[in-house]
């Protein structure tokens, strides 16, 4: 057998469907990325464009039995993981693969202690010993920045404040030394300042342990921050990929675009920012053609029947988009893509 | 269309025609997103309940045994407090339905008589329960502060009374009659009601447009009927489909232990308590169907409950 | 901690005072003297004078009411009126324990089989199991607990002469009782559980232990059942309540010799003590089960213990 190029993660045309009372909604519809050691990949995107699906499918934990893998393969160190038995991939996550969630409000149980709750992994994963775990325990509330880490491993989630909160979870995401950490709107919960700090750790904890990161997110502030690649999805495609020069400086399909159009920067005056119109496309029907055509200030004939190929720009970058088609060479020029 | 169904499925990236390739004028394209229609909370709800066959069929069943309360002792050839000595005890038969008891009383008349009592009970008990606890909680939500802590206090000392021997104190004091078992059943059962009020009250009252209304200058009691009440109606309706069987449970109860609806009245509580010595006696259908209509009625009333709580529940749509 | 033990303790001392206070005006609201018709004599005027000075009756109001509270804290009811060579604790002391261990072993049963059901149709959401289980409980619930006990009776003692039916002489005479009084409180558990493991397992932190690696048992005994029990723990007092006067129905089926006869008939010949010292008795009980369930909360829940409030 072929041995995957070294790569940590390869995910190949993805497809993710969820049963519902409306209908079957296609929440991912073929998405394909890869993620080498050591490396932070960003996906972006609206709220419902796919992002958490994908993550989770990645972590296992597609909500049965609504949810399903409909097709494409996610290798993880060159293993299928979308195979694995439930037992075996139980054995990946949480040591190799971890997530870190949303809202560390909500992502921390109430009545158990941040001891056990940190410990818990680690002892059934790697069958460490109470006392070695409990250990190892303050060791990453230390590394994660939380003072008096022995007397908080005695204490409840609601003794803590969401930072604090959400450095825990960060602990306990790290305890078991995974390759990869997927991280799904790892700061969307916290303050401003919380937010700074928190991106700061993960730049410190990238540089000591050397872990691959999926960040998960719609602010294209954190991306700035953090991403070494970018994947800009929408309606449950990515739509545009590169490094973070080639998606910020020069995108190419008008979705990330109008993303960037859409942030407020206190450098330019203030009518630059413009909103995008309209809404993304109901998944429980999506449209024959490409998903973003509606709202699309360049959209051409085609758009509407036909979904545009996945085109090279260079061989870091690469866009879902029709304008990029030998054909529309002269629309291009004309409408000036920046 | 230029291009018929045929040619679009062959489309592919490579050969698709030329003359695609220009700008759509924006003004022209018809929008695509589909817009599901938008139905009503309750229209909503109850076409999920109507998917639910085992409410509707509780629900069926309660609307049949109401019509037969209501009709079945008037249009029944037999009285139902008349006796008829030379009838004692007969088994079910043609003529009788259900059987005759000791007294030569037709017990599918009295079946139906028992269910008006039953359901007067439990229909009454639910809607002194609704009035007093939707005042209370909601009163109490409403205000909010000291009043809030006050009010869930006395509601507190309520619920540790041991419901059933206030009920049975209450029996003793005003002698048992219809209006006793009505009057000690709401005593402490309203209680529940409150604080569902109160709970649904102090979560709404925060939301959004409430806080709207109220900065329009709206009255207090405006915002309570226009975005209180429609928006708590949910878990009260609830709240009552259960209410009503333990109601019917409680006189049932009671009536079992002697203390409920005296003769010549009669319950499904009293005909089962009756029916009971009558078993020894291999008197089988005297103590059979009021059990089996007490049975069915509080099976009727979970069923649609749940089913209704199911429909009633905006986090279980989705 | 030991502030909201307090505060919840300082809260029973109130309700049953309450309690005793709504006791003594009742009883005395009734029309009628309970000597005027003593075991089917009609006494004399001055007999019956004679008596009221003996139980305090001829006393005032407020006098009588000083003397029924300190009788209370105290714990010593005095005489039955119908049956002055007993008193009050001499009934309670006979009768009690019988009831006390029918009602025990109901809510034992009850509370172990109803977690059990309802945790397995909450695993096993819209599977066999659970409608299975659901459909037992719905029937738990609908079917009244006399209703069932003569059911049980004529099927297993009168058809197929399993077991023995009426009087408390051991194992076997307890089976019937004890179904009878657990399958309501136990349909009433499970349906609970399930509903309260449903909604547990969509919570965030369920998926955090997931993506943990945990295997499922795990997730289930450690994350989601002590969250999950919750709502099972606050309606335990009431559901306690439920069966401890549940047995004054089931004990007159069975012809157990419990508290349940005593006090029914207490109630019909107005037997003022044995009402009282009765009905302030199993109050006192079931407002010390709710402290207990209280103080179970707090286990559970760490949040209630930081709270100063406490109650809610």
């Amino acid at each position: 057998m072929k041995k995957s190029s070294g790569k940590l993660l390869e995910v190949k045309n993805l497809h993710v469907s969820f049963q519902t009372h409306g209908g079957e909604v296609h929440a991912v519809r073929g998405v394909d990325f890869d993620i080498e050691q050591g490396e932070t990949l960003a996906i972006v995107g609206e709220s419902g464009c796919g992002k958490s699906v994908t993550s989770l499918a990645v972590m296992g934990l597609i909500p049965k039995p609504h949810g399903k893998i409909v097709a494409g393969s996610i290798q993880f160190k060159g293993t299928e993981i979308t195979a694995l038995s439930a037992k075996r991939m139980r054995r990946i996550q949480g040591s190799d693969l971890s997530m870190i969630f949303q809202d560390p409000m909500t992502a921390l149980n109430p009545t158990l202690t941040i001891g056990s709750q940190l410990t818990e992994g680690i002892i059934y994963q790697k069958k460490l010993s109470r006392q070695a775990a409990h250990q190892k325990a303050i060791e990453m509330l230390q590394l994660v920045g939380l003072s008096n880490a022995e007397q908080r491993m005695k204490q409840y989630p609601h003794q803590f404040s969401g930072g604090m909160r959400q450095r825990i979870v960060i602990a306990m995401a790290l305890i078991c030394k995974p390759s990869l950490i997927i991280a799904d709107e790892p700061t969307t919960a916290l303050d401003v300042t919380i937010q700074a700090q928190i991106l700061e750790l993960f730049d410190q904890i990238q540089e000591e342990t050397n872990v691959s990161m999926i960040m998960i997110t719609h602010d294209l502030g954190v991306v700035a921050k953090t991403a070494d690649r970018v994947a800009v999805m929408y309606a449950g495609k990515i739509v545009e990929m590169g490094n973070k020069r080639d998606i910020f400086y020069h995108a190419k399909h008008p979705y990330t675009q109008a993303l960037l159009n859409a942030i407020v920067r206190l450098d330019l005056p203030s009518d630059t920012l413009k909103p995008i119109e309209g809404a993304p496309p109901d998944l429980f029907a999506p449209p024959q053609g490409c998903s973003f055509c509606d709202r699309c200030p360049f959209a051409m004939e085609v758009c509407r029947h036909v979904q545009p190929p996945t085109t090279a720009v260079d061989d870091h970058h690469t866009a879902d988009c029709w304008l990029l088609d030998k054909r529309a060479d002269a629309i291009r020029q004309k409408v000036e893509i920046y | 269309m230029i291009h018929s169904r045929d040619m679009q499925e062959k489309t592919t990236a490579q050969n698709v025609p030329e003359e695609w390739f220009r700008l759509l004028d924006r003004k022209k394209t018809v929008q695509q997103t589909l817009v599901r229609p938008s139905v009503s909370y309750w229209s909503d709800a109850w076409i999920q309940l109507k998917k639910n066959k085992l409410a509707m069929l509780g629900l069926g069943f309660l609307i049949l045994l109401g019509i037969a309360a209501l009709f079945g002792p008037i249009v029944s050839p037999y009285s139902v407090t008349a006796q008829h000595l030379t009838l004692q005890n007969l088994a079910p038969s043609a003529s009788h339905w259900f059987g005759t008891d000791e007294l030569g009383r037709d017990v599918f008349t009295r079946t139906w008589y028992g269910a008006r009592i039953s359901l007067f009970v439990g229909v009454v008990a639910a809607l002194v329960d609704l009035l007093i606890g939707v005042a209370y909680g909601g009163i109490s939500g409403y205000i909010g502060g000291k009043t809030d802590l006050v009010m869930m206090r006395i509601i507190e000392i309520l619920y540790g009374l041991p419901y059933l021997l206030v009920v049975i104190l209450l029996m003793v004091v005003m002698g048992p009659s219809l209006l006793t078992i009505i009057v000690a059943l709401t005593v402490t059962g309203w209680t529940g009601m409150a604080r569902i009020v109160r709970g649904q009250v102090l979560q709404l009252k925060n939301y959004e447009f409430v806080t709207a209304s109220k900065s329009f200058g709206s009255k207090p009691w405006r915002i309570v009927r226009k975005n209180l009440v429609p928006n708590t109606m949910g878990p009260i309706i609830v709240q009552m489909t259960l209410t009503v069987p333990s109601a019917i449970f409680s006189e049932a109860f009671l009536s079992f232990l002697g203390l409920g609806v005296q003769a010549p009245f009669a319950s499904w509580g009293v005909m089962a308590s009756d029916g009971l010595s009558a078993l020894l006696a291999g008197y089988w259908w005297r103590l059979f169907f009021p059990a089996l209509f007490i049975s069915l009625t509080m099976f009727a009333f979970n069923i649609l409950g749940d089913g209704l709580q199911d429909a009633l529940d905006p986090k279980l749509r989705r | 901690m030991l502030r909201f033990v307090l505060n919840r303790f300082l809260a029973m001392i109130l309700t049953l005072w309450v309690i005793a206070t709504l006791t003594f005006l009742l009883m005395h609201a009734i029309p009628g003297s309970p000597f005027n018709n003593l075991n089917g004599k009609v006494l004399s005027d001055a007999a019956v004078k004679n008596l009221e000075a003996h139980y305090h009756i001829d006393q005032p109001l407020p006098v009588q009411y000083l003397i029924y509270l300190k009788s209370i804290a105290t714990f010593t009811y005095g005489p039955s009126i119908k049956q002055p060579a007993q008193t009050v604790n001499d009934l309670l002391g006979r009768g009690f324990p019988v009831s006390f261990e029918l009602g025990m072993w109901a809510l034992v049963v009850a509370v172990l089989t109803g977690v059990v059901l309802g945790i397995f149709a909450a695993l096993k959401h819209n599977g066999l199991i659970d409608y299975l289980a659901m459909t037992l409980a719905v029937l738990g619930i609908s079917i009244p607990n006399f209703v069932l006990a003569t059911l049980l009776i004529q099927e297993f003692a009168v058809n197929l002469h399993l077991l023995p039916a009426g009087t408390w002489q051991g194992l076997a005479y307890m089976i019937m009782p004890i179904i009878a009084l657990a399958t309501g409180p136990m349909a009433i558990i499970a349906r609970l559980i399930r509903s309260s493991m449903l909604e547990v397992l969509t919570q965030d932190y369920i998926r955090t232990a997931q993506a943990k690696g945990l295997p499922p048992f795990i997730i289930v005994m450690k994350h989601a059942l002590k969250n999950a029990l919750l709502p099972v723990v606050t309606v335990l007092g009431t559901l306690a309540a439920s069966i401890l006067t549940g047995t004054f129905v089931i004990e007159k089926i069975f012809a157990i010799p419990g508290m349940g006869k005593y006090f029914v008939d207490s109630i019909n010949s107005r037997d003022y003590p044995v009402i009282m010292g009765t009905t302030m008795f199993y109050s006192a009980l079931l407002i010390f089960m709710l402290f207990l369930v209280d103080l179970a909360y707090g286990w559970l829940d760490p949040r209630i213990k930081q709270s100063k409030e406490g109650s809610k």
